[in-house]
């Protein structure tokens, strides 16, 4: 199949997906959760539902709340109807005497004492420590990851192409995050870091596989130019690379519908990742190197 | 040929092993004398236990450098003392150092009531040195020499009275070892005037005991047998080098006490924990399933018998997270099913390359090894990258400028093995499936 005749179509497509998460990105930027910010996570959950239901952002039952906790001095960033009969409130960091005071001024207005789900705090330092080990962490993997693609491939042409459609997977995962964090209010916590670095080493792992391929194709085809060896590639590892894909998509949606509440959004930025590594090895990674000797043969 | 009935033996025995292993609740063998008790249940993390989990900072003003270290160590022993004595089991205490912080991290799996908890572990430990009272005295209870407290001296620990000797009076306790017999002792050094109130209760307690109390109670009661003038005490006895060093630790804990204050809080009811126990289990057998229908429906034949391989790899892996034991947590649930998707990887790679030779006019026998043989390559260094990531997110040397979150860690810790174990699930045992079945058709 002809599949470099479409290369700028991929191109664009890739375009139309990274750029109004970029945009975001510059005018929204990300929303840290407390892991890095510090700050009080505090979950009730109520028996009686329907009752909690409507005290979404702007019902009156919301404000309600909101009245209760201001007369208590408390200063709430966001409530949040988390599931069933579930509320969770965002603040600065309170203790857990303060977490019981709501638990009880909660009791008097619901005529129900509240079941305490989760109350997580963290200190502001150590908040700032974790955004540097973060960093750290990412400049790490990213350097083992350039250096072992360097390594492996001994050309500049594969490590930076591969490099390049790495950089546009994590541009994605970061842009779609901005977005979802404006619009659904979903945080960047320490889970997603972890995502979007196994994104990463996906992301290569898919690239090195088709690559490898062009390589052997280009030692046993030393004549055949290299539009149509990567037509031939394509051809060849595409089952491979959606199949593999698929099995891992699978588990994955399994467990973003089903599994627990907790690592929802963890779940959902594997899966991006997963789609967007599939879809740039193949018609990024590819494309690009294809480009790159277009370019290179036209400077002669 | 006769490898490859070797290695289908070796397959069957790791599997029926791993199936045992899967099924018991413990492992208890009596072969003679020895007995050899292991627990097999499966590690849940406070997430999916329910439980707390609380990061202190230790305030170390008041302890000189040289000393932090020790300090800390003691401070973390005595909760991890205490915690037990609350009736918490499994409570894990770490130490951890960044810097000029020195911080505890304590994990109390399936505590309810948590405020109490930290009321117990925030309170800093009070040593003190008791001695009998004189209505007493004349029958001096017996006493164990070891470091645990003996149980006998439960019933008289009312006969002591407290002497006005503190952990404010002791710089601080250290293992030391018997210059003639080698034995280990823990010896006490005393501030001066410390020393001075020490002289004068040993002087008028020698051939008695002196108990001392940690927390209201007692951690040694030793004898006294002499006077000792010096401040520079020594408690002998029958010890270990570890029982020596946990001695020491425990008087250290009064010597150098440190205040911690909370910094960090998670708690995690335990309905939510079960909830999400539930409903994982649920979301990964119908992954699963959706994998395993899959392959038999691409791949057909081959596809069942790659599936077969994964029965194998999830039997193995559970196994291993018994035995290693891992702490589960949801990411770590996560990370083991992401794996399981991953591990058909190596089976796709290879199937694919095998079509590939058959259409080149290849027999299939051959096909079949030449697609093991050419996908080996990009197997092997497809999945080095993912083994990278989960080296640093995992951190296994403690780096303190890497992050040692326990969800981070569980999710690197179950990705990694499980990229490890399909390595060989994928390629050793669906190869000698294959041959096998191969072979034997041919013969027929």
């Amino acid at each position: 199949m002809n599949w470099m005749k479409y290369k700028w179509l991929f191109f664009i497509i890739s375009a139309l997906v990274l750029i109004p998460g970029i945009v975001s990105l510059i005018i929204y930027g990300l929303r840290p959760a407390i892991d890095f910010t510090g700050g009080t996570l505090l979950e009730f959950q109520f028996k009686q539902e329907v009752e909690i239901q409507t005290h979404q952002e702007g019902g009156q039952g919301y404000k309600d709340i909101r009245e209760i906790l201001k007369e208590k001095d408390f200063e709430v960033s966001s409530i949040q109807s988390s599931g069933k009969g579930a509320i969770l409130f965002r603040m600065k960091p309170i203790t857990k005497e303060q977490a019981a005071i709501i638990k009880v001024a909660l009791a008097e207005k619901f005529e129900e004492i509240p079941e305490e789900i989760r109350f997580e705090t963290v200190g502001p330092t150590l908040g700032k420590e974790l955004l540097v080990k973060t960093l750290a962490a990412i400049a790490l993997a990213a350097g083992f990851i350039l250096a072992y693609v360097g390594w492996r491939f001994k050309n500049a042409k594969f490590g930076i192409c591969a490099i390049l459609a790495m950089l546009h997977d994590s541009l994605i995962l970061l842009g779609s995050f901005s977005l979802m964090g404006h619009f659904l209010g979903v945080e960047i916590d320490t889970l997603f870091v972890t995502a979007v670095l196994t994104i990463l080493s996906l992301s290569v792992h898919d690239t090195v596989v088709v690559y490898d391929r062009i390589r052997e194709s280009q030692r046993l085809l030393p004549d055949v130019p290299l539009e149509q060896l990567a037509d031939k590639t394509i051809t060849e590892t595409l089952p491979r690379n959606v199949n593999n894909s698929l099995t891992i998509i699978f588990m994955l949606v399994a467990l973003l519908l089903l599994g627990g509440v907790t690592i929802k959004w963890f779940v959902a930025a594997l899966l991006i990742g997963t789609i967007t590594g599939t879809y740039s090895s193949t018609f990024t990674a590819v494309p690009l190197l294809v480009v790159w000797e277009q370019l290179k043969s036209k400077k002669r | 040929m006769k490898k490859q009935g070797w290695l289908l033996w070796f397959i069957i025995l790791i599997t029926l092993i791993s199936l045992l292993i899967d099924l018991c609740p413990s492992i208890d063998w009596q072969l003679g004398k020895s007995r050899f008790y292991r627990d097999l249940e499966i590690k849940k993390g406070i997430d999916l236990a329910g439980g707390a989990h609380l990061v202190f900072q230790a305030d170390m003003t008041t302890v000189g450098k040289e000393d932090q270290d020790s300090a800390l160590k003691a401070a973390a022993e005595n909760i991890q003392r205490r915690v037990n004595l609350f009736g918490i089991s499994e409570a894990t205490v770490q130490t951890s150092q960044l810097g000029e912080n020195h911080r505890l991290i304590v994990e109390l799996p399936g505590v309810e009531d948590v405020s109490q908890a930290i009321d117990l572990i925030g309170q800093t430990a009070q040593l003190d040195f008791r001695e009998l009272k004189p209505e007493a005295s004349q029958s001096p209870p017996e006493v164990d020499r070891a470091a645990e407290a003996p149980p006998s001296a439960g019933a008289m620990l009312a006969d002591y009275q407290p002497t006005g000797l503190t952990g404010k009076d002791l710089t601080r306790s250290q293992v030391q070892f018997n210059p003639n017999t080698g034995q280990p002792v823990v010896g006490l050094r005393f501030s001066d005037e410390g020393a001075q109130k020490f002289s004068a209760i040993t002087q008028r307690n020698v051939g008695k005991p002196v108990a001392i109390f940690l927390d209201e109670l007692p951690v040694t009661i030793p004898l006294v047998q002499e006077a000792i003038t010096t401040g520079e005490a020594i408690i002998s006895g029958e010890f270990t080098p570890k029982q020596a060093k946990k001695l020491s630790i425990q008087l250290n804990a009064g010597a150098l006490p440190v205040s911690i204050e909370i910094i960090q809080q998670r708690n995690i009811g335990a309905t939510l924990g079960i909830q999400s126990v539930q409903k994982s289990l649920q979301a990964g057998l119908i992954g699963l399933l959706m994998v395993v229908l899959f392959m038999a429906a691409y791949y057909g034949r081959l596809g069942i018998l790659a599936d077969m391989g994964l029965v194998v790899y999830g039997l193995v892996t559970l196994a291993l997270y018994k035995l290693i034991p891992v702490t589960l947590t949801l990411p770590g649930v996560a990370g083991f099913l992401l794996s399981v998707g991953m591990a058909v990887d190596s089976n796709i790679l290879v199937f694919e390359r095998m079509k590939e030779e058959q259409r080149a006019g290849k027999p299939r026998k051959m096909a079949m090894e030449l697609g093991f043989g050419r996908a080996w390559d990009s197997i092997r260094d497809a999945n080095v990258c993912t083994l990278i990531t989960c080296f640093i997110l995992f951190n296994p040397f403690s780096w303190s400028f890497l992050n040692t979150s326990g969800m981070v860690r569980g999710f690197a810790l179950t990705l990694g093995l499980g990229v490890l174990l399909s390595l060989f699930t994928g390629v050793v045992v669906t190869r000698t499936i294959l041959m096998r079945t191969f072979t034997k058709e041919e013969k027929t």
